[in-house]
């Protein structure tokens, strides 16, 4: 009763935060509604007893990715009137997109009609007395171990392909050397004096 | 309270929604009570550590000084500036309020007293605080206003920059723990050093990951040094500047809450949470939530010192601190530790 009643709050603010996403005008809005999204999809996964998955995307969407999108989207000097030009020159592209997804969710729709997945028959069913956290980590350290590991590679590759396309040395740029900072003392950067009166300081 | 509420006569879904509900306003309320006194305590001790005296009007010893200033802000009228976003500008505080307190719900005050005894308790601490810097750039953001908005950039790169390394401090917990619930790692914490210590202080492996949790979780709920987004003489009051009345109240309780919660999991951590600091068996016969309190107040008391003592850092120390000692520190540590349980506990659960 309260799963069904948390099932369909869950799954109706994920659609109308999805709708929100792409219908209000202000990009920022459009963030802060896709969030929205992402935090209800874990909802949703939560109640399907996928807690680690639910877990990782708050910590990795909600927490990460989205802030950034949100720091790009909140630097932007956005025109409105530019954005409304653009509509007609993508509006095709958008529509070939939009028949791919309708047609796919056809296709799950028939496919789930026609019997669905047996679930329990998988090649590694999670097993009992366990908490899908180690069942995932059993199967990702031993059955999926490459996989895994080659997924960590391109990871790398991204990363150092980041810093080095953003990475350039600019000069004239004053650098913050802390050892020096640390290592002075008070002796080096003052002097006590005793001025005569009316005459001032060498400096 | 869920079998008390079905042997009324409820059947177990509404009983375990009603004893749910009844759990929460028990853990939130007492909560509040804690804010209103911590506040209280810090203004005490920092005025203590300046030689002054501190609040000592309202009540006996200014005892009731929060509740009075509570008072003062309910009355006063709530500022939008018209240029704000509404309705973000008065969300961004609730959220703030909101995620110091969902935390709680995985806290162990006792053996088995925890309100969500759930497998994946630390994941969920970190997703929750992830959570947290949203209400701040919200602010900064809806606020239309450069001060604000400065001290929100701010603010979410300082928490991002820092959640990273605690990240990684937590997974060395885990490692040791072999749990990422709560209730099983303050268990693990058992008769360290030939069974008489309780925590994962006295262990040399985890004790350095206690320092620098407990330095990052002071950047992480931005208490001084690390209260760059606040900079009072360079961005006024930071993303705060523009809220009056309840919805800077919201603000200020929960950031209290959140400091109150950082205590919490530095206790939970690795000062053996519920547990008694000794493995001996008279110190069990004082209940584990005395011992949870004594050591968040312990903790609430270092924040303060810190506070009263540290001079704030520049913004390049802070991501420094954060990004090139910290982070290579913490990764090193997960190794070193994955490395020292595969040597002595390989085997285990495989």
């Amino acid at each position: 009763m309260i799963a069904a009643i948390a099932f369909y709050l869950f799954a109706a603010v994920v659609l109308l935060s999805g709708a929100m996403t792409i219908t209000s005008r202000n990009p920022v809005h459009s963030v802060l509604w896709l969030i929205l999204a992402f935090f209800n999809a874990a909802g949703l996964m939560l109640l399907c007893g996928a807690e680690f998955i639910a877990m990782l995307l708050i910590i990795v969407y909600v927490g990460a990715v989205a802030v950034l999108f949100l720091f790009v989207v909140m630097m932007l000097d956005i025109d409105f009137a530019e954005l409304r030009a653009g509509f007609v020159r993508y509006a095709m592209i958008g529509l070939a997109f939009a028949v791919l997804l309708a047609a796919e969710v056809v296709i799950a729709l028939l496919g789930w009609s026609a019997g669905g997945l047996k679930l329990d028959q998988r090649i590694a069913p999670t097993p009992d007395k366990m908490s899908n956290i180690e069942a995932i980590g059993h199967l990702l350290y031993s059955h999926y171990l490459f996989v895994f590991e080659g997924a960590g590679l391109v990871l790398l590759v991204a990363m150092i392909g980041a810093i080095v396309l953003t990475h350039r040395a600019r000069g004239g740029v004053k650098g913050q050397k802390i050892s020096r900072q640390v290592a002075r003392r008070p002796q080096d950067a003052t002097r006590n004096m005793q001025p005569p009166v009316g005459q001032g300081v060498e400096l | 309270m869920t079998s008390w509420f079905t042997y009324l006569g409820m059947d177990y879904g509404w009983a375990w929604f009603v004893a749910t509900i009844i759990d929460i306003l028990v853990i939130a309320l007492p909560l509040m009570l804690a804010v209103a006194m911590i506040i209280y305590a810090d203004r005490k001790i920092w005025a203590a550590m300046a030689l002054r005296r501190g609040p000592n009007v309202v009540g006996p010893l200014g005892l009731l000084q929060s509740f009075a200033d509570g008072l003062k802000v309910f009355l006063q009228e709530t500022i939008i500036p018209s240029a704000a976003n509404k309705g973000l500008f008065l969300l961004a505080p609730i959220i703030t309020f909101t995620v110091a307190l969902i935390v709680w719900a995985v806290v162990p005050f006792q053996a088995g007293v925890v309100l969500a005894n759930i497998n994946v308790g630390l994941l969920y601490v970190l997703a929750a605080s992830s959570l947290g810097v949203y209400g701040i750039i919200i602010a900064g953001w809806a606020s239309n206003s450069k001060y604000p908005f400065y001290s929100a950039l701010r603010a979410a790169a300082q928490m991002v920059s820092y959640e990273v390394s605690i990240g990684f401090v937590l997974i060395s917990v885990v490692l040791w723990a072999n749990s990422f619930n709560l209730t099983a790692i303050v268990e693990a914490q058992k008769g360290f050093a030939w069974g008489w210590v309780n925590g994962n202080f006295i262990n040399p492996l985890l004790f350095p990951m206690s320092v620098v949790f407990f330095i990052s979780s002071l950047a992480e709920t931005q208490r001084a040094p690390f209260d760059l987004t606040e900079a009072e003489s360079e961005l006024v009051a930071g993303y705060q500047t523009e809220y009056s009345s309840m919805s800077f109240a919201l603000y200020w309780l929960g950031e209290y809450a959140n400091v109150i919660l950082m205590c919490a999991l530095n206790a939970i951590l690795f000062w053996g949470g519920y547990l008694p600091p000794l493995n001996i068996g008279w110190m069990y016969a004082v209940p584990g939530i005395i011992w949870l309190f004594i050591k968040i107040l312990a903790f609430f008391f270092l924040f303060s010192w810190v506070k009263a003592t540290v001079p704030r850092y520049r913004y390049d120390q802070l991501m420094r601190l954060g990004w090139k000692i910290f982070l290579p520190l913490s990764l090193f540590w997960v190794f070193l530790v994955s490395g020292y349980l595969m040597l002595t506990r390989v085997g285990i659960g495989s």
